[in-house]
């Protein structure tokens, strides 16, 4: 316990060492997970306008097969 | 149509080198914290605090790198036309801002323990923050035009504009006095850094190069998902105008 308590002082500079890592994986994480999701939103939009269109292509083939 | 038809050869190789590059970010952001926080030596003036330079200066180089990549694409798709480029550079664009804000706030930490002050306006530090503002603005000016290939254009000249920034902060410790320290990495004679702090340096540096090559293909898809959008929403429009006359 001494010895993480005395890892985690960092001599002195906890209070700089710790927040700069922070700042780091926090600023990181969050443009990370803001990607995935604006892709994953854009993604779905454009498979769903896909999905709107050869439906229409689809049953007119459909119809010439009938 | 098919001018803005999908660029599938992009989506096709961006999708084989994800995984790879998201393995190797994970694999050298794991040895290089284990190096960077425990296995390397406190320095014997700076004591622990050289710690905060292992993410302070990865961040710093990809801050500078990103934007001359980002320029760079501006430059080709100014010149070439080329329609990946203009979106290639704007998916670069957050992530570079996203770098500048780490150098600038891990660089006050580390400030405040080493100088005795979170900022000074000397000329270091005031470039790398016009270097965050030329970020915001360029992505201000993506979204200042319905039009977009107005807005790229404007952009990619604001972005060439503001590559003279580049040399500025990387002599900016030569050519006046700062606080800062010179550069002890990338300078003429070699790296004046002790191979026991320069090996986590190098593996945080690559574990921030490739956190950028993966959010960069992740954003080129976000964009091209977005222009296809905005594609089909404007025919629409086009066609129900048609219809109604």
């Amino acid at each position: 316990m001494d010895a993480l308590n005395h890892y985690l002082a960092m001599g002195g500079y906890w209070q700089f060492v710790w927040p700069a890592y922070a700042i780091a994986v926090v600023v990181l994480v969050a443009l990370l997970v803001g990607t995935l999701r604006a892709v994953r939103a854009n993604e779905a939009a454009v498979a769903a306008l896909d999905r709107e269109r050869p439906r229409r292509r689809r049953s007119a083939r459909d119809g010439e097969l009938q | 149509m098919h001018r803005f038809a999908n660029p599938s050869r992009f989506l096709r190789l961006s999708a084989a080198i994800l995984p790879w590059s998201t393995a190797a970010c994970v694999c050298l952001l794991v040895v290089g914290l284990y190096f960077a926080l425990v296995a390397s030596p406190p320095d014997y003036q700076q004591s622990e605090t050289v710690r905060i330079m292992y993410v302070h200066v990865p961040a710093a180089w990809m801050a500078m790198g990103t934007y001359a990549f980002l320029a760079l694409a501006s430059a080709t798709g100014l010149i070439w036309k080329h329609p990946l480029a203009d979106l290639t550079a704007k998916a670069a664009a957050p992530i570079g801002a996203s770098f500048t804000f780490i150098a600038l706030a891990t660089g006050a930490l580390w400030g405040q323990p080493t100088w005795g002050t979170w900022w000074v306006w000397d000329a270091r530090l005031t470039s790398v923050l016009i270097l965050l503002f030329l970020y915001l603005g360029y992505m201000a000016l993506w979204n200042a035009f319905d039009d977009e290939t107005r807005a790229a254009r404007a952009a990619a000249i604001l972005a060439l504009v503001g590559i003279v920034n580049l040399p500025i902060i990387k002599f900016s410790v030569e050519w006046w006095n700062t606080l800062h320290q010179p550069a002890s990495v990338l300078r003429i004679g070699g790296p004046t850094i002790d191979p026991s702090m320069l090996l986590p340096l190098l593996l945080m540096a690559g574990a921030f190069l490739f956190y950028f090559v993966t959010i960069l293909l992740l954003r080129i898809r976000l964009e091209l998902a977005g222009r296809k959008l905005r594609t089909v929403q404007f025919n629409r429009a086009r066609a129900s105008l048609r219809g109604t006359t």
